[in-house]
């Protein structure tokens, strides 16, 4: 049994793509980006026990030199997660597809379908991969959330599993991209453009802000999806960057949006012809 | 007391509703015949000696004391549209301007419990016939006066209007009005069927809810298997009953105050519930001959002559409130400390009760109502804001589980009640962004076996209070100016915003 590690699940969001779905949070990123809202996600605990020692209900202990989480103590204070000098979390759970599954299935009925996410949640190809046929089984549709590093002309399997990719396109300036994400990368506008091509491009999503390049990244991506909507619907969220949850030093350094400016790039994006457009 | 017992009182309640500067000219002359209705006894029978005794021990509640017109009628509009009326000197309408004009003439003549007509069709059906040729502007300039008027002159949040289950275009620009006239009047249904109703169509319906708490969504499927062969409609608060026909009247069982009378489990079971079944059934058997042998209504309304009602159609409704302190008590009968809503045991108590319920009331044979064999319906009872007594079958505003949950408990008991039934949802603000999320929800609660179920989102003005609406504003200002205000219900719903915490409802989070 393949098991990954769950951050969390959330029965019941309405943020996560279309209609009602339960999503499911992997821990764990190969990007390290500035402006990430929930920087508790990107590493794998080590071990090292500093959480221990500080959370006020002793919900965290070690057991054969692994930090043990106990939910029915723990009173989610997220003093842990301040503690963590390594942006990871103790509160994680190494689950089975099959596990995820029972949750999922609970849910059932009150869901449109699950939407992953992370961490970044294509990391753990083979598991999401078994999780989706099993989804997919109860008439639910699965919809993966990717920080745009997978290169889905590589890995035809997991886009075949899918119902379709909600993809961050950071930036369209790739030395931008590049110094946003903490590593390399480039070609992410290939990349969203051939599951667009495909009609398996279900969501774009750009963090704004005036210290980025925000304006060219929101011309360029809805210049070059507009005209392949006609091969599904592709929702393109324009979304304000906010302090909440950021982690020192670049929660001060990175300037939240005005909300006039935001219009003027719904207003940018909608002239390109994107059809539907949300700021949030 | 039920009646005043001497002439003092009687001159007493006269005066204090002339002098009473908080009430409309309209909303006296209605209080009056209160008054001129409680100078007399119960209709008498072989159960009333025993039905006032239960009554002062306020385990059940008379509700239509001299009824003098059904309570709830819902008068086949069809008919109306397609032959006009005889008796209102009205031809058939051949645009939308006399549809309107024939339906508030209409509406005039349509009594009821409240006064007030309790049901105004179906307005998608009404309309769109007439929408032909009309531009969208044009539709939208005469409904938007004809809502206008419903809400100015139907002074009470239980006029009942109804949409659906097609999408129509009358439907899409009355929803658009819904929101924009921020009205709680009239009350208004979907009637919702997931294979007929679009989900662009619900939607929008979800949307409209989510600033005005209308409409609230009826799962039509259920209710058409309910009432065949006959059409229904949704009216009231949410009773469904069928077209051209309507209800007697209500009376209403206090669950609680029953088991609280209970030694034992067994003895509420075996003895308590049985005989307070029979007590309310026979009362409401000898006050349903009156208002059929004795009022005028039945035998002189204009709308029984044009044959717009028929009187097989309507019947007796056997309401009850407070399943939740039902539960409650009798598990603490039980030595066990289980609340209802939060244990199976629990909730599978509830189921118990309901089961008892259903088979007494089932039990009483009716000379009355045919077209539903000579039964009555069982009633999911609001209440008016009486503390400690929860509406119908629901959990306690302060005691709600996580919403899935939630919808799962109150689909156990759903099933129970043909007629009227229902359950409230408010959620965050940020739900508006994504209406189909919550569909997706409501299609699920119906899946599993709920009936009706409604919503608003927290910031809303107009709210659901047990199954009416009102605006938040309108209920704080009459109360802090005693002062008046057309709909009677503004007045009346501050108790119960008070005593059942209605608006502390758990708002339930859109992540």
């Amino acid at each position: 049994m393949i098991k990954a590690p769950i951050n969390k699940i959330i029965d019941q969001s309405f943020v996560d793509g279309p209609g009602n779905r339960t999503a499911v949070f992997f821990q764990g990123c190969n990007y390290h980006c500035a402006y990430c809202h929930n920087p508790e996600t990107i590493n794998l605990c080590m071990n090292c026990g500093l959480c221990v020692e500080t959370c006020p209900v002793h919900a965290l202990s070690i057991v054969d030199g692994k930090v043990v989480w106990n939910e029915d103590l723990c009173c989610k204070c997220d003093t842990c997660l301040k503690t963590c000098p390594h942006l990871s979390s103790p509160r994680v759970k190494w689950m089975t597809a099959d596990e995820v599954f029972e949750r999922i299935k609970r849910n059932a009925p009150f869901i449109k379908g699950i939407s992953t996410s992370g961490g970044e949640c294509t990391l753990y190809k083979p598991f999401l991969i078994e999780l989706f046929g099993k989804v997919k089984g109860l008439g639910l549709t699965a919809l993966i959330d990717s920080n745009g590093s997978m290169d889905f002309r590589d890995n035809q399997d997991l886009l075949d599993a899918c119902d379709g990719v909600m993809l961050d396109v950071k930036s369209t300036e790739t030395e931008e991209y590049c110094s946003l994400i903490g590593g390399d990368g480039s070609g992410i506008m290939d990349k969203a453009i051939y599951l667009a091509s495909l009609g398996k491009l279900t969501e774009v999503r750009t963090v704004c802000s005036p210290d980025f390049s925000s304006e060219k990244t929101v011309d360029d991506v809805s210049r070059s999806l507009a005209e392949y909507q006609n091969k599904g619907d592709i929702h393109y969220r324009i979304i304000s960057y906010r302090h909440y949850g950021v982690r020192e030093p670049y929660r001060q350094t990175i300037k939240e949006p005005s909300p006039d400016w935001m219009a003027h790039l719904e207003q940018t994006a909608r002239n390109n012809g994107m059809i539907h457009v949300t700021v949030v | 007391m039920i009646w005043f017992e001497n002439i003092d009182e009687a001159r007493q309640a006269v005066m204090d509703v002339v002098q009473n500067p908080a009430l409309t000219h309209e909303q006296q002359v209605m209080q009056l015949a209160g008054v001129a209705c409680k100078t007399l006894p119960c209709i008498e029978g072989p159960y009333t000696e025993e039905f006032v005794k239960l009554y002062e021990e306020q385990m059940m509640i008379e509700m239509d004391h001299i009824p003098y017109v059904a309570r709830y009628i819902l008068p086949d509009y069809a008919k109306f549209m397609k032959n006009g009326s005889k008796f209102l000197r009205l031809d058939p309408p051949k645009n939308l301007y006399e549809a309107v004009t024939n339906l508030l003439v209409m509406y005039h003549n349509t009594p009821s419990v409240t006064h007030f007509p309790v049901y105004l069709g179906n307005f998608g059906e009404l309309f769109e016939p007439f929408c032909d040729g009309l531009t969208d502007d044009e539709i939208r300039t005469i409904l938007r006066g004809f809502m206008i008027q419903l809400d100015r002159t139907l002074g009470d949040s239980f006029v009942h209007a109804n949409l659906g289950p097609e999408e129509t275009r009358a439907g899409n620009i009355i929803l658009d009005l819904v929101a924009e006239l921020q009205n709680a009047i009239p009350n208004m249904t979907l009637l919702y069927d997931p294979d007929i109703t679009p989900d662009s169509f619900a939607e929008h319906c979800i949307s409209t809810s989510l600033v005005s708490a209308n409409p609230a969504f009826a799962y039509d499927p259920e209710y058409k298997k309910a009432f065949a062969p006959y059409p229904y409609a949704i009216a009231s608060c949410y009773n469904g009953l069928p077209l051209g026909g309507g209800a007697f009247l209500l009376h209403r069982l206090e669950l609680g105050h029953a088991a609280r009378a209970s030694k034992s489990v067994d003895d509420f079971f075996d003895n308590v519930l049985p005989h307070a079944v029979e007590v309310m059934a026979g009362q409401m058997e000898t006050t349903i001959e009156f208002i059929v042998e004795k009022s005028a209504f039945f035998k002189s309304s204009w709308l029984v002559k044009e044959g717009l009602i028929d009187l097989d159609k309507f019947v007796g409704l056997f309401g009850m409130v407070g399943l939740a302190e039902c539960v409650d008590t009798l598990m603490a009968l039980d030595g066990k400390p289980d609340l209802f809503g939060e244990t199976d045991d629990a909730n599978q108590m509830g189921v118990r009760v309901m089961d008892a319920l259903e088979a007494l009331v089932n039990r009483h044979e009716s000379k009355y109502s045919p077209a539903f064999g000579h039964k009555f319906l069982l009633h999911a009872q609001v209440g008016l804001g009486e503390p400690g007594v929860t509406p119908a079958t629901r959990i306690p505003i302060g005691r709600e589980i996580p919403l899935y949950d939630h919808l799962r408990q109150c689909a156990l008991y759903h099933h129970y009640f043909q007629t009227g039934v229902g359950d409230i949802f408010p959620f965050e603000v940020t739900a508006k962004k994504n209406p189909g999320a919550i569909l997706d929800i409501f299609k699920g609660a119906f899946k599993l076996g709920m009936r009706y179920i409604s919503t608003y989102a927290e910031d809303s003005d107009l709210i659901r209070v047990t199954g009416y609406l009102v605006k938040k504003s309108e209920v704080m200002a009459v109360h802090d100016n005693n002062e008046a205000a057309i709909n009677d219900m503004s007045s009346v719903a501050y108790v119960t915003l008070q005593e059942h915490h209605t608006l502390e409802r758990k708002v339930r989070s859109v992540e």
